[in-house]
């Protein structure tokens, strides 16, 4: 039932070494956890077990509960993004005109879930609200591509463009 | 003092107290969930709701303090309506297998079903799924149940500074589980059941023996032996309807006798065994420079508890087993020997107030010639389970005395080990009549007794000052064991009891509902039971005890033995601290 880590822990000692000021500026402060959970982010772009754990023990603070904080918030990711980052809209108009399909598409084609990334670090999935490009609907981006007014059926071809 | 009214009534009440506790005083009953004396105070469930006069919307009587002229009223439509309300939009997301669940009949979100008269659920919608948690050997955990009130995760962080859980994700997806949706047996909880004790639903139970221990009764190959540690008799009966605080060791004794078992011990003879070991263990350390404090190690909570957060001190820590774990290598070896039996025949069962002794019956280092010592562990609740399935009419029964050859000649010493303080104060009545060369006629210490978090006290005895110290709840052992490092208390012997109160509010004690809990304090009621049972009992120490001395005789020559080490000692292993 865990969830287990998909990419491999790269973290350096030069980004520890920032994590671990980080922890001392705000250490003894009320309410650290939420703060030192953002910067973190900022340094590693993501909170792996291995940053939560350095952050539980720095702070004093169960891991569970960092966890919880992790989760509770949507801005803290649990996964690197990708190389190519997938971003399929799932605001109102874009659903309707077929994004959920679209999304599926992009889950069996890359074999990870939403906020999940490949485990060779090519391939994140989000889906996002409303990106305001509701005339293309249904709307998804990769990077800074924008694809709009696609079917599930698309997706394969345009998939292949990335995969070299 | 504040005076209110609650429903008109003229209410007199301390400052600082709550609506709820006030209402209660004056004999009105306001429904709770997440609420729990002493544990969980923060408003969440939306039970018990309230209206005050002059106020915008109803109040949480749980959080809300009583003010001069403050008038309250309990039972009006608006109320009556929302908590009708509350309650189904609960149950709209439960499990409701009431049936074939671990708490029916013992439930509070049942009850408060009946009593609020909830008899259709008009909120049918989606309802979350989730995996049962088996994988810990004590404690099952199934979100199916859960309903939220986080009195476990309350009771695990900051009672007993485990941390193991927390609620995870937000709105509708909210869980209770462990960092990163591990299993309870895969991170560092200590196994200590206290989620357990405070769950008001089914949502956490002990992982259950009772099939095990039925197979090995219904196997004529199998010598199937049973031992009752003392904190059970204090409160089996409860499960019966006695009061809480009634010792039932007699009926407890005939109970196991007609469930089959084929030789019924005390774990009061191993308690009493545990003194001598531990004892000489710690004169050893005093007299020879070794490492001190020394802690006790009965609790398996506790133990994992040390492991995990302070390893660098498991040195401290006795080497002694814990009694069960002693009695089961002693019926392995002596009593096999005695009884002509071949010890691979032999099934013991623990019963035992704890759920932590499920986890420590299978750690390896415990267990002798690939024999594990003890083979199965029952708690207080799952004997009672037992003894109801089989039809034994427990108030019926006669009081009955355990068999030999270990007899019924347990010590007083030997019982209060189920209270806090009670091992400490065993160990000086056994320690302070060997430096002072004598037999004290004064054998109840005070000082170690009671409630406090944590106890200090000091014994002169052979010219000797013996610093003790007491810490019971895992909140409360933390804080010991950090003064005891920066040298603000400094002490020889230290007695840490994993749960709150000692045994006799473990992890596998009967269930006390959030109601009861604010009228009586269960760890005080049940140490009654046994303080009662050492002041009747004729031997009060435990090297007093006949069949101890008679043990090591035939058997283990003297405490510290090399046999003794072999059987009756373990060692410890450094955990990660998550």
């Amino acid at each position: 039932m865990a969830k287990e880590a998909v990419i491999p822990f790269k973290g350096t000692a030069q980004q520890e070494a920032e994590l671990m000021s980080v922890i001392a500026q705000h250490k003894d402060q009320d309410g650290a956890l939420i703060p030192v959970l953002h910067q973190a982010q900022e340094i590693y772009g993501y909170l792996p077990i291995e940053v939560q754990t350095m952050i539980a023990d720095g702070l004093g603070v169960p891991l569970a509960e960092v966890y919880g904080v992790v989760t509770f918030y949507t801005q803290f990711s649990l996964n690197p993004k990708g190389e190519y980052k997938i971003a399929v809209c799932l605001g109102t108009a874009c659903y309707v005109k077929g994004s959920g399909d679209i999304l599926e598409k992009f889950k069996e084609l890359t074999g990870i879930d939403v906020d999940g990334c490949t485990p060779d670090g090519k391939f994140s999935l989000e889906a996002t609200r409303c990106i305001g490009a509701c005339g293309l609907a249904p709307v998804f981006t990769i990077n800074e591509d924008v694809y709009g007014r696609v079917t599930a059926d698309d997706i394969p071809a345009i998939f292949a463009k990335y995969q070299d | 003092m504040v005076n209110l009214k609650i429903n008109g009534q003229d209410v007199t009440v301390p400052a600082g107290t709550t609506v709820l506790e006030a209402a209660r005083t004056a004999g009105i009953d306001i429904p709770t969930l997440c609420y729990l004396k002493d544990v969980s105070q923060t408003g969440s469930c939306r039970m018990c709701l309230v209206e005050i006069k002059g106020g915008r919307a109803l109040q949480a009587a749980c959080v809300y303090p009583v003010a001069e002229g403050l008038e309250v009223y309990t039972n009006t439509p608006a109320v009556r309506n929302a908590r009708k309300v509350v309650l189904e939009l609960i149950l709209s997301n439960h499990d409701r297998k009431c049936l074939t669940c671990e708490r029916n009949r013992n439930c509070e979100l049942q009850t408060l079903a009946d009593e609020l008269g909830v008899t259709e659920i008009h909120y049918e919608g989606v309802r979350n799924e989730y995996d049962v948690d088996q994988l810990s050997p004590s404690i099952v955990r199934d979100n199916n149940k859960c309903i939220l009130c986080r009195r476990c995760v309350n009771m695990c962080k900051n009672i007993q500074t485990v941390g193991a859980i927390d609620a995870i994700d937000r709105g509708f997806k909210t869980s209770i589980g462990c960092a990163f949706e591990k299993s309870l047996g895969e991170v560092s909880c200590v196994n200590c059941g206290q989620c357990i004790a405070v769950c008001p639903v089914g949502a956490l139970r002990e992982k259950d023996a009772t099939d095990d221990v039925w197979a090995a009764l219904a196997n004529p190959d199998k010598h199937v032996v049973v031992q009752a540690a003392p904190a059970v008799r204090a409160a089996l009966g409860e499960e019966f309807g006695y009061e809480m605080g009634t010792p039932v060791t007699g009926k407890m004794a005939a109970a196991l006798r007609r469930l089959g078992f084929d030789k019924v011990f005390d774990t009061d003879f191993a308690a009493d065994l545990t003194i001598m070991e531990e004892g000489t263990e710690l004169l050893h350390r005093i007299q020879n420079g070794g490492v001190l404090p020394m802690i006790t190690s009965c609790s398996p909570g506790w133990i994992k508890f040390c492991e995990h957060n302070f390893p660098e001190m498991l040195e401290n820590l006795s080497s002694c087993k814990s009694p069960h774990e002693m009695y089961g290598a002693v019926i392995k070896s002596y009593y096999a020997e005695k009884a002509g039996i071949d010890p691979k025949n032999i099934f013991v069962v623990s019963v035992m107030p704890c759920t932590a002794k499920k986890y420590e019956a299978q750690r390896e280092e415990l267990g002798v010639n690939g024999l594990q010592d003890v083979d199965s562990v029952l708690t207080t609740r799952e004997l009672a389970k037992m003894i109801k399935e089989a039809g034994i009419r427990f108030t019926e029964l006669p009081d009955e005395v355990f068999d030999d050859p270990f007899g019924e000649a347990a010590t007083g010493a030997g019982v209060i080990f189920g209270a806090t303080g009670g091992v400490m104060e065993a160990a000086i009545r056994t320690v302070a009549d060997i430096l002072d060369n004598t037999s004290h006629s004064e054998v109840e210490y005070e000082a170690v007794r009671g409630l406090e978090g944590i106890k200090l006290a000091s014994v002169e005895a052979g010219g000797k000052t013996i610093r003790a110290a007491v810490a019971h709840g895992l909140g409360n052992a933390r804080e010991l064991l950090n003064k005891v490092k920066s040298g603000e208390v400094e002490v020889d012997f230290i007695e840490i009891m994993g749960c709150p109160g000692g045994c006799v509010n473990g992890g596998g004690q009967p269930i006390v509902s959030s109601k009861d809990r604010m009228d009586k304090d269960i760890r005080a009621e049940r140490a009654k039971a046994l303080y009662s049972e050492d002041k009747n009992l004729p031997l009060r120490k435990s090297h007093d005890n006949p069949f101890i001395k008679k043990l090591y005789e035939e058997y283990f020559e003297e405490p510290g033995s090399h046999k003794a080490h072999n059987l009756l000692h373990t060692h410890y292993v450094a955990r990660d601290k998550h």
